[in-house]
């Protein structure tokens, strides 16, 4: 039996430990969010925020997220009721497929929740380790700082680059 | 209210819905259709217009495409397409998409076709259920059609009598067959075309709602997996079944021939039984790859039938000044970010798979070859997967969904390949060879140019089973057909092989490999990528020996000033004049016609070399695109924004690796393609709209052009010119010679 904390949720699951965090996602809990992209942590796909961290949820053992926060982008809002990060997807049409499209909202809401204004430089360096085929970085990086310029404008007085 | 005239209970009598008849007499209308040719877009070959639309009683509205949603915003479109002629708001419209049993055979969703095909014959057929909304109103409301007007689901009369679509609908009304003309909504009435409407679809996606064929969970679904040959040749010897299917929750093993597969409750518990199934089994290859050090050597002598594409004179007039150049394209891979996956479910009598493939109705003739089922048993529908960007491993993988589904009956069963298995098994776009000699004289003109390109095969999609792969491991195998060149005026290989440009002598020839050293079929662009790269690389070279610019090299040849205005437009907006050059950096420019005849694209590049490393980063790209009537402006700029980096990441990083054997790009890290860091720091895409004209197909428009940018800003950039893709810092390096 394990114990799982998703999007604020506590599911008590008959699962082998081993099983990678995303197969418990998709086919005990039934989410669509994380996608099975490669298996190796090589495109960020399936990222999910563990604890605040953003992690490939293909390689992490279900164990290994016992009692830890999990927050997937189905935790961040809905379809009727975005979150402002997915608002702001939206907002740019930061997709054209979409396969790869909840694995960068959930890394880049990790950035977010650190770092509530993160220059260019900073948000392609943070997502570096997922890849979107269709070409649409550069609305997904329009996207992150839509939502960083939304902060700082709101937080006249603040730092430029609130990490700091 | 709606002021109803007493004849209206005539109209309601066949209750108001237009469901009848749809497909059961569609075959007998079309038969005395004497000329369906002269009917606009896919109206041609389906002249219903219920076919493509239809209302139902209570006004709801239900529009019909053959043509699937890839990723590039087609949905949408189509959407706005409808919404607007039929005036109404487009949460009104319904949309059905690419489905055996319910939407018109469009074939592939390819070529860049999908708006001039179903865009044009939706556009029409909501336009004329328009018109005759309008015409039974005004008979029913005894008025001149003229004092009518259809707005948001209803016909409205100046005297605020009013009757809604589905009142007017009846059972008939639209089972016509289409008019060849259509009168479309006035540009001042206009609400939706040429309008950003946001995409549908993103609500879902970026919250985690089912979107994918991926995401689709059927009640009692099971969960099957493959093992696939480890190389092409390989055929297998022996396995042990024994411990896989002891395994927890393996309901069915498969062994048929070279074909292992494996079925179980859970996706984790398919996955370990197909680990131990592979580890058990014994596979004899063969070292049949060609020797990846001398690829281009044997592409080269491989047989070749010779396809005139422009068979003019190709020898160069004495007196000018002769080039001749080589260029070389590696394998790529579609590389779409999720494998192939597809459900299959055989109820025992009938089969339905749900697919992201390309062409649901050639993979339903290709399924009912490969299970031995008539036609008229199979359904299949399609589903959205991860961007194809062509023929990847989506319709194998349906194929395998539809084996293990009879194998497995009333279960519906979802496969989906692993990392691995799509990266070594799909279809690659095939290397390419390109020989061009050109001439110039000495007023700037070219006067001639010899140019010929060889390939393999830029299309092997099913229509027969027996390009489907898992049909060539069974028992019985089914082998691949010899594939053949695709037609002119697209073309295959020879896709964009006649340059645009007005050059009094000009031959131009497509040699044809029907071998395949690597399994090859269409990828985004097909032949034109690696044409467009080598014609607008050869004429910055010929420019070059003429001591012309670029841009006015270009413009002296051409007369459509559609082509001289993207090009001037991508100029003007990316600074060309005036460019500063930084350090190491370079500006390149190209144009294209995409396939000559789809939409118009000018790109202007600004490169960075790294003199030590030799690594290329495209800094910032502006391009224009000409794509006739602009119906989504920020669909066609995302189209345009993603083919730039799309293929900018193949011209810099991408080839395929393998050994005399086996494929060895199995992942991203032995199949490196653009990542963040790597991304330009801007594109800018200008739209010029043409109001009124065709739609031109815009997806693929940017593939070509993007390569020979680059390579032409390398040039520019450190003086050496990169002919063979990818363009890599090795290479760079070599050339600048540090």
């Amino acid at each position: 039996m394990i114990t799982l904390t998703v999007n604020g949720r506590t599911h008590r699951l008959e699962i082998e430990p081993a099983t990678p965090l995303l197969y418990v996602l998709r086919g005990e809990l039934g989410q669509n969010g994380a996608k099975f992209g490669c298996g190796f942590g090589e495109c960020g796909a399936c990222t999910v925020i563990v604890d605040g961290e953003p992690v490939f949820s293909c390689l992490l053992p279900a164990i290994a997220a016992a009692g830890r926060k999990i927050t997937t982008v189905e935790g961040l809002g809905t379809p009727a009721k975005p979150s402002p990060l997915q608002a702001a997807f939206i907002a740019e049409q930061a997709a054209q497929c979409g396969y790869c499209t909840a694995g960068m909202i959930t890394r880049a809401q990790a950035l977010i929740d650190r770092n509530p204004s993160p220059s260019e430089s900073e948000i392609r360096a943070w997502m570096e380790p997922n890849l979107c085929r269709c070409g649409t970085y550069l609305r997904i990086i329009r996207a992150v700082r839509r939502l960083a310029e939304a902060w700082a404008k709101a937080h006249p007085g603040a730092p430029e680059e609130a990490s700091r | 209210m709606s002021a109803v005239s007493p004849s209206r209970r005539a109209v309601l009598a066949g209750g108001g819905a237009l469901v009848i008849g749809f497909s059961l007499h569609r075959s007998a209308v079309a038969q005395d259709a004497a000329a369906p040719a002269e009917l606009p877009g896919d109206l041609a070959k389906e002249p219903l217009l219920d076919a493509w639309l239809r209302i139902g009683g209570g006004g709801d509205i239900t529009v019909f495409t053959g043509k699937a949603e890839l990723g590039q915003g087609l949905k949408t479109a189509l959407v706005q397409l409808a919404a607007e002629e039929l005036v109404v708001a487009p949460e009104m419209v319904r949309l059905i998409t690419a489905d055996t049993a319910l939407t018109p055979n469009e074939g592939y969703t390819a070529g860049s076709h999908s708006m001039q095909d179903s865009g044009t014959a939706i556009r029409n057929a909501a336009a004329q259920a328009r018109r005759l909304l309008v015409a039974r109103a005004a008979g029913l409301l005894q008025l001149p059609a003229a004092k009518l007007q259809a707005k948001g689901g209803t016909v409205v009369a100046a005297d605020g009598r009013r009757l809604g679509y589905g009142e007017l609908v009846g059972n008939d009304l639209l089972h016509v067959k289409a008019a060849p003309q259509s009168t479309f909504i006035a540009a001042k009435r206009r609400r939706l075309i040429g309008e950003d409407v946001p995409r549908i679809d993103l609500p879902a996606k970026v919250a985690g709602g089912a979107a994918f064929v991926q995401d689709l969970r059927l009640p009692n679904m099971v969960h099957g997996r493959v093992v696939l040959p480890p190389a092409y040749s390989a055929r297998l010897r022996s396995v042990d079944t024994a411990a896989a299917s002891r395994l927890p929750g393996v309901l069915k093993i498969v062994e048929d021939g070279s074909r292992l597969a494996v079925i179980a409750e859970t996706e984790p518990q398919a996955i370990r039984a197909m680990a131990t199934l592979a580890a058990s089994a014994n596979w004899d290859e063969a070292p049949d790859l060609p020797d990846p050090a001398n690829l281009f050597e044997t592409l080269a002598a491989l047989p070749a039938e010779t396809v005139p594409v422009h068979d003019g004179p190709g020898d160069m007039p004495s007196g000018a000044n002769v080039l001749e150049a080589r260029y070389r394209r590696a394998y790529q891979m579609h590389g779409a970010i999720g494998p192939s996956c597809a459900i299959g479910l055989f109820d025992g009598d009938a089969l339905t798979v749900w697919t992201h493939s390309q062409g649901v109705y050639p993979l339903r003739a290709a399924l009912a070859q490969l299970c031995g089922l008539p036609l008229a048993k199979i359904r299949c529908i399609h589903r959205e997967g991860a961007g194809c960007y062509g023929h990847n491993g989506a319709d194998d993988a349906a194929a395998d969904a539809a084996l293990l589904a009879m194998a497995l009956p009333a279960r519906p069963v979802r496969v989906q390949w692993m990392r691995e298995q799509e990266h070594t098994w799909e279809p690659y776009g095939s290397a390419m060879l390109v020989h061009v000699r050109g001439a110039v004289d000495a007023l700037q003109h070219i006067v001639a140019w010899d140019y010929t390109v060889r390939s393999s095969a830029h299309a092997t999609r099913p229509g027969g089973a027996g390009n489907l792969m898992p049909a060539w491991h069974r028992a019985r195998p089914i082998a691949q057909p010899a594939p053949q060149p695709l037609p002119l005026p697209e073309g295959g290989g020879d896709r964009n092989a006649v340059p645009l440009y007005a050059i009094p002598r000009l031959r131009v020839m497509y040699d044809f490999i029907p071998a395949m050293p690597l399994r090859a079929s269409a990828l985004r662009g097909l032949g034109a990528y690696m044409n467009i790269f080598a014609i607008e690389s050869f004429v910055d070279e010929l420019a070059k020996a003429a001591g012309a610019g670029a841009i006015d090299f270009r413009l002296a040849h051409l007369a459509d000033p559609r082509a001289k205005a993207v090009i001037n437009t991508a100029a003007a907006r990316f600074g060309w004049e005036g460019f500063f050059r930084a350090e190491g950096h370079g500006r390149g420019f190209a144009f294209a016609r995409y396939k000559n005849l789809a939409a118009y694209l000018g790109l202007a590049v600004e490169v960075a070399v790294d003199h030590e490393s030799g690594g290329v980063r495209l800094v910032r790209a502006t391009a224009a695109v000409d794509a006739g009537e602009a119906i989504n402006p920020d669909g066609i700029k995302n189209q345009i924004e993603g083919g730039i980096l799309q293929a900018a990441s193949w011209t810099l990083y991408e080839s395929v690796r393998f050994d005399r054997s086996r494929i060895l790009s199995r992942d991203w890290s032995s199949y490196p393609i653009m990542r963040f860091s790597q991304a330009p720091d801007a594109v800018e895409v200008h739209v010029l709209d043409q109001p009124g004209q065709p739609f031109l197909g815009t997806g693929e428009a940017a593939q070509g052009p993007i390569a020979a940018a680059i390579a032409n800003a390398i040039a520019d950039a450190v003086g050496v010119r990169m002919r063979d893709i990818p363009i890599t810092p090795e290479q760079v390096k070599a050339a600048i010679g540090v």
